[in-house]
């Protein structure tokens, strides 16, 4: 079998003081092979977005970080900023969700590209920077006439669009995207995501694709991890997640959509709030918010299990048997939820 | 019986300030046409939806129907009054009827503030209560209808100690506790997580029902305004473009636009992929909207009459250019003079050639309207024609759509008048 060309292996990352840390990504693994999308889902609060910024390095410095994250076979995680940093750009992409903050309005879109391509590739010739600048521009759908434009005779949807381009000139192995189109209106996204399924077929490009909607994840990704107080609770083919959901909050969070296709009778919540990440509950992390909650899931943290078809979940339901002590199967008693407590 | 209210031709634009030299030159900044001449009505217990992308106008509207903004142009009758135009202090007396809310919850409460002090402000501002006592329970009975119960927890919080969730019920329990009779909502869950947004549109409902509220939805989402709404306005470039009862909208959506929106939305079945079949661009300027139907430089739908212009012209080359290979681009540009000159919104375009190239110009717009004779902008194209320094392309007279009746909808789109088909035709017979 090929290897992945990302490898995410026990990755942890806590912000804070020793003494009370945010346990913000708390052992987290996953793959991601070339020319592959992988969603990342999760609510706000679960860490999908340091995950993101921990795969590139970028962590503020308070930021303590442990495991493994092989790119090629290379682990990033320790290795030298200068180091990283000459990477990023070539091997590693990256794309946020606010364009406006990353552009420099003193400078036109052919300087950010020159600027970029000059600094990454400085062999190429001027023409040739020139040409691949404009194609990449024309790949997302920006006419070559406004290549000397400034940043802000775009709007926001052209802005998104201009630093996905950046991005994809160098043409880097793997692109991480931070809610890259929440911002946008829903024909632009659909116009956006539609490019970046092209870009996996056309250039084998590997897209880390991460976001709260889970519409976009059905629609434009191949494989689906869903995040839960730092743990990646459930891994597997977007068919199988939204199929058959493995783990009680992937199910329950598929149910809380709201979309066309669902009816009144089908309105749904998932009652309580996520926890906080200083101190979150013991065992499985989601035990006081799950329906089918058993005596074990407080006591003993869940084993990750890999169920038919390579699903990957961490759920007492699905055993291991041996590791449940007697009884434990028991639903869980404790009190009702009060709204009060409710997000 | 008149409706609650009843909002005729009307229009908000904001004018720009323009640069010091543009006054100086004595040149018009223009304005922003947020709303362009808006018709409806509310009626008593109902729950209309506008939804629309950003720049759509939905936000000014709501702003405009509560004189947070002022209108420039209509008439806005509540319970058969007028009431645009009313001035800050007449306004405020009606403000206690009308209640709005805000997407951030966040943003939405004084930080300072106890959630308590918060929900009972609004007795002190109108001046319906003053003893501190008799604020505070009523505030407390507001925080239990919005779920936030027992109050007495919840009282002497500050904002950020609620979640995203129990900010947007305090919110809710502040625009209830004068007793309004409408409530605009504008993007209520659209900043929530997933898992929360049901149950505060189940909260809205609630209330509606206990309180025997109106309310208009505003929000770019129109999953949740199925859920809330019983008619459903959709909005582009300061138009409502249809409206109609929600089944209409749903399972019978006339208007390209709406088709539009609808086909976009992601759906959570990993069977479908992301749509290709979209509008292409974006929505554009609101200073100078496009000339006929705002829609048509995006509609694949598009004819005739839709009201083509010099500013299509130069989208239309844009596209082409972005298909070609960098190189032709470069060679193909160089035939033409500054395209900026198209940027003035003209039934008659002229397209500027580069010295000596009117005739290679003409050529490769010939060679394009021979490749796409079908496409909406060269169905739009009468006639091209060299002349001095450019190619003129003229286009049909546009038309501006009308509201029409169309099954229980009302819909403004070529497509669905027969004046404006007959127009079409006798366009293309000519």
């Amino acid at each position: 079998m090929n290897e992945p060309l990302l490898s995410v292996r026990g990755l942890r990352v806590w912000y804070g003081t020793e003494g009370r840390p945010v346990r913000a990504v708390d052992g987290v693994d996953f793959d991601i092979s070339a020319g592959e999308t992988l969603g990342l889902v999760g609510e706000s609060g679960c860490g999908k977005s340091t995950l993101g910024r921990g795969v590139l390095g970028l962590l503020p410095e308070s930021a303590a970080v442990e495991g493994q994250v092989r790119h090629r076979g290379r682990d990033l995680v320790g290795i030298e900023p200068r180091e990283l940093q000459g990477m990023r750009g070539p091997e590693l992409g990256l794309i946020f969700q606010e364009p406006m903050t990353r552009l420099d309005p003193l400078l036109s879109i052919e300087d950010h590209f020159l600027e970029t391509l000059r600094s990454h590739e400085p062999e190429l010739e001027k023409d040739e920077m020139r040409r691949r600048s404009i194609e990449a521009l024309a790949g997302m759908g920006i006419p070559p006439t406004r290549f000397g434009q400034y940043p802000h005779e775009f709007s926001g949807g052209m802005r998104q669009r201009i630093m996905i381009a950046l991005a994809l000139v160098l043409r880097p192995s793997l692109i991480v995207a931070d809610e890259p189109t929440t911002a946008l209106d829903v024909i632009v996204e659909a116009q956006i995501l539609g490019i970046l399924a092209d870009l996996r077929r056309n250039f084998d490009t590997a897209l880390l694709l991460i976001t709260h909607n889970l519409g976009i994840v059905a629609e434009a990704c191949d494989r689906v991890a869903v995040m839960y107080a730092g743990r990646i609770v459930e891994e597997g083919t977007a068919g199988q997640v939204f199929a058959e959901p493995a783990h009680p909050y992937t199910r329950e969070l598929l149910r809380s959509i709201i979309s066309l296709s669902t009816s009144w009778r089908g309105l749904h919540y998932i009652p309580g709030a996520p926890p906080d990440l200083i101190d979150p509950p013991s065992g499985c992390r989601f035990h006081p918010r799950c329906p089918n909650a058993m005596r074990v899931c407080p006591e003993r943290d869940p084993v990750p299990l890999e169920l038919q078809g390579g699903q990957r979940v961490e759920c007492w339901l699905h055993g291991p048997e041996e590791d449940i002590p007697a009884g434990g199967k028991e639903p869980l008693e404790r009190e009702e939820i009060a709204l009060a407590e409710e997000a | 019986m008149s409706s609650l209210l009843e909002v005729r031709g009307l229009r908000t634009h904001y004018s720009l300030r323009g640069s010091f030299l543009d006054r100086l030159r004595g040149r018009e900044a223009g304005s922003v046409k947020a709303v362009d001449g808006v018709d409806f009505s509310l009626e008593r217990g109902e729950v209309l939806g506008l939804v629309g992308e950003s720049g759509s106008g939905k936000t000014t509207l709501g702003r405009t129907l509560l004189g947070l903004v002022d209108a420039s142009e209509g008439s806005i009758r509540f319970e058969g009054s007028e009431i645009a135009g009313l001035g800050d202090k007449r306004f405020r007396d009606l403000r206690r009827r009308l209640q709005i809310v805000f997407q951030d919850p966040h943003a939405s409460l004084n930080p300072a503030m106890t959630i308590g002090a918060s929900v009972g402000d609004p007795l002190r501002f109108h001046g319906v209560a003053s003893d501190p006592d008799e604020i505070d329970r009523h505030a407390a009975e507001a925080l239990e209808r919005v779920g936030l119960a027992p109050a007495a927890q919840f009282m002497n919080k500050h904002p950020g100690d609620l979640s995203g969730g129990q900010k947007q019920r305090a919110v809710l329990a502040r625009a209830i506790i004068l007793d309004p009779d409408v409530l605009i909502a504008d993007e209520p869950v659209s900043m929530l997580d997933m898992s929360v947004r049901a149950k505060i549109l189940e909260l809205m409902l609630e209330l509606k029902q206990e309180l025997d509220l109106t309310y208009i939805y505003i929000t770019h989402d129109l999953a949740t305004a199925r859920f809330l709404c019983d008619r459903i306005a959709i909005m582009y470039l300061g138009k409502i473009v249809e409206i109609g009862p929600k089944a209409e909208i749903f399972d019978n959506p006339r208007h390209p636009y709406t088709q539009a929106l609808l086909r976009a939305i992601p759906e959570p079945d990993p069977a479908r992929t992301v749509p290709r079949d979209l509008p292409p661009g974006e929505v554009p300027d609101a200073v100078e909207p496009p000339l006929g139907c705002p829609f048509h430089p995006r509609c694949a739908k598009a004819f005739e009459v839709c009201g083509w212009e010099s500013r299509d012209v130069r989208t239309m080359l844009e596209a082409h250019w972005t298909r070609l290979p960098e190189p032709e681009y470069e060679r193909e540009r160089e035939l033409f003079g500054d395209l900026y000159e198209l940027d003035r919104p003209v039934g008659e375009a002229v397209v500027p050639a580069a010295d000596g190239r009117v005739d290679e110009v003409a050529a490769l717009l010939g060679r394009l309207r021979a490749e796409s004779p079908d496409d909406p902008f060269w169905r739009g194209v009468a006639e091209l024609r060299t002349r001095d320094g450019g190619v003129a392309v003229r286009f049909h007279e546009g038309l501006v759509p009308r509201e029409l009746a169309a099954g229980e909808a009302r819909v403004q789109c070529h497509l669905y008048d027969e004046d404006a088909l007959r127009a079409a035709e006798a366009a293309r017979a000519s």
